[in-house]
């Protein structure tokens, strides 16, 4: 019994050397944040020998932080909120209807996930620049078609544990459909909303591609921001680390508070 | 709720319209004009074959095809073990477990732009003062050749998605049977035994799964490509997301960029159907 706990102490230990091995590069971008240019040349691994936050002054201000920051909010969280409620509207009508034409249909939105984004790029740009559309509400919309097709499946595999007689209970009390929906169905869905939520979410907020061909810079959102940002500093790295450091702040936020539902949430995403 | 209700096309209007507008349509459009000189606003001419002649010949487009192959192949199979093993590492009974997987995790949440602008910073100035330091002239100078540019984004992206390909194995960890390695500590077994003859054989759709994702995502990569590397140098790490881009929107060659895109999409595609259907084989055969 000895050896075996001497064991999973030793496990344990390499574990925790592992872990700090993977933070290092965070480390790494803080630590060197704060130093001055010539500190990060002469020590780049050490603390710094004075903390320099005119570093982060500058980035948040060059970053122009707090519109890309609320550009970035606004878009994810518009988008998210349409396709989690036009995905599991969806979801729901192909669940309960159980013809051949609804199993075609659920077919092409999952044969839609093969199409990589860079097939369409190119005429969806050209399209929607004739549309006049390049904006962001163009983006959302745009979203809501790239996102549409996981959620999609997700919310149809998970309706399945929804029984179809309360469907039938509320349409006996005069509801509509869309009633039986909203009040009824929809709720139900909530854990499985969660995880379409969270995958959305990982992938619109941190998207850079599709925003840098759509976007105005004027509602650049922070990838963007961080791109531009980053050419322009790209051999003053204490400038250049503190701006990345302050793009992962809100990340790190929001996963400090979620982590749990965070890791069901692509777990169960990703085991589907 | 019949199709020939309208609530049924109700409901589903919303994804119908997004979906045909963003993907469908351009798609088809996309795929036909590709035959076309098409320059991004009208097409004059059709070629025929003529942009996917050019493409053939293209030694930077089938280098790009190459790199990405290459890229995709280590990537799989060292994600697959990265993921096993930190799975193994966090599911042992420790007080710390919890916190390993928040920290394993974590890189995912990260947009592969600023992972690759952080990494850019690792490579260049760590490894090439520690490399100093230590007088390793192997660290110096690390993404201004083609194999350090390679490894330089093995290395980056294996530390973003191993957190990820963990997840997966996690989940089918935990559904292993208790009594079964019981069962097994008790006739004696070792742990590469219970590993090998138990858990390996239990978590095999686990690699169904992960190779899938780690396959078709290693093939789709942009974000890191950009930021890590920017292609650089002489274009020899430019994967084939990036010359799409690139062909479309620096060099304005609209036609030749989407005939690259048609032939990626036929990539992905196989790549993603022949995965599913050699495991759905192997998976009737269990």
């Amino acid at each position: 019994m000895k050896k075996r706990k001497r064991k999973s102490f030793l496990i344990e230990i390499f574990g925790l050397l592992l872990a700090l091995l993977w933070l290092s590069p965070f480390y790494l971008m803080i630590v060197n944040a704060f130093k001055s240019k010539r500190d990060i040349f002469t020590d780049v691994l050490g603390f710094p020998s004075e903390f320099v936050t005119e570093n982060f002054v500058k980035a948040y201000i060059d970053l122009d932080f707090t519109k890309s920051l609320f550009n970035s909010l606004f878009i994810t969280i518009l988008s998210v909120g349409i396709i989690i409620l036009f995905s599991a509207m969806a979801g729901y009508a192909l669940a309960r209807n159980k013809s051949r034409l609804s199993g075609m249909l659920l077919l092409v939105f999952v044969a839609a996930m093969l199409i990589p984004f860079q097939s369409v790029m190119i005429p969806l740009v050209s399209l929607f620049g004739k549309a006049d559309m390049l904006n962001k509400t163009g983006l959302i919309f745009m979203y809501l078609g790239f996102g549409c097709s996981l959620s999609i499946f997700l919310y149809h595999g998970a309706m399945t544990g929804i029984s179809k007689s309360l469907d039938e209970a509320a349409i006996i009390d005069g509801a509509n459909k869309f009633q039986v929906f909203w009040h009824v169905v929809f709720p139900l869905l909530k854990p499985i909303s969660v995880t379409v939520g969270i995958l959305n979410v990982i992938w619109i907020w941190n998207d850079y591609l599709l925003p840098s061909l759509i976007l105005p810079d004027s509602s650049a959102t922070i990838p963007l921001k961080m791109f531009l940002f980053f050419g322009q500093y790209t051999k003053q790295w204490h400038l250049a680390l503190a701006g990345l450091t302050i793009a992962i702040i809100p990340v790190i936020v929001g996963y400090f508070f979620a982590q749990k539902q965070i890791i069901e949430g692509v777990s169960e995403g990703a085991v589907k | 709720m019949r199709n020939r209700d309208i609530s049924f096309w109700l409901f589903l209007a919303p994804v119908i319209l997004s979906l045909s507008l963003v993907i469908m349509i351009p798609f088809l459009y996309g795929f036909v004009y590709s035959f076309t000189n098409w320059n991004g606003i009208n097409a004059t001419e059709f070629l025929g074959f003529k942009n996917y002649i050019n493409l053939f010949k293209d030694a930077e487009f089938r280098a790009s095809i190459w790199f990405t192959t290459k890229f995709a192949i280590v990537s799989v199979i060292l994600l697959n073990f990265l993921g096993l093993g930190l799975a193994l590492l966090v599911t042992q009974r420790m007080r710390t477990s919890n916190f390993m997987r928040t920290i394993f995790f974590m890189p995912n949440l990260i947009g592969g732009l600023i992972l690759g602008f952080i990494w850019q910073f690792i490579f260049i100035s760590v490894f090439g003062s520690i490399g100093e330091l230590l007088g390793i002239e192997a660290l110096t100078g690390w993404l201004s050749t083609t194999a350090t540019g390679f490894w330089g984004l093995v290395i980056l992206t294996s530390w973003q998605m191993a957190g990820y390909i963990m997840v997966i194995y996690i989940a089918y960890l935990e559904n292993i049977p208790k009594d079964l390695l019981e069962a097994a500590e008790i006739d004696g077994a070792s742990s590469f035994q219970k590993f090998k003859n138990i858990i390996f054989p239990l978590v095999a759709p686990a690699f169904t799964v992960s190779m899938f994702l780690t396959l078709s995502n290693s093939f789709q990569i942009y974000d890191q490509n950009l930021s890590l590397t920017n292609g650089g140098p002489y274009n020899s790490t430019q994967m084939v997301a990036m010359s799409i881009v690139k062909t479309a929107f620096t060099e304005n060659k609209m036609a030749y960029a989407q005939s690259q895109a048609v032939i990626f999409f036929i990539i992905v595609a196989a790549v993603a159907v022949t995965n599913v259907y050699y495991n759905k084989k192997r998976e009737v055969d269990m």
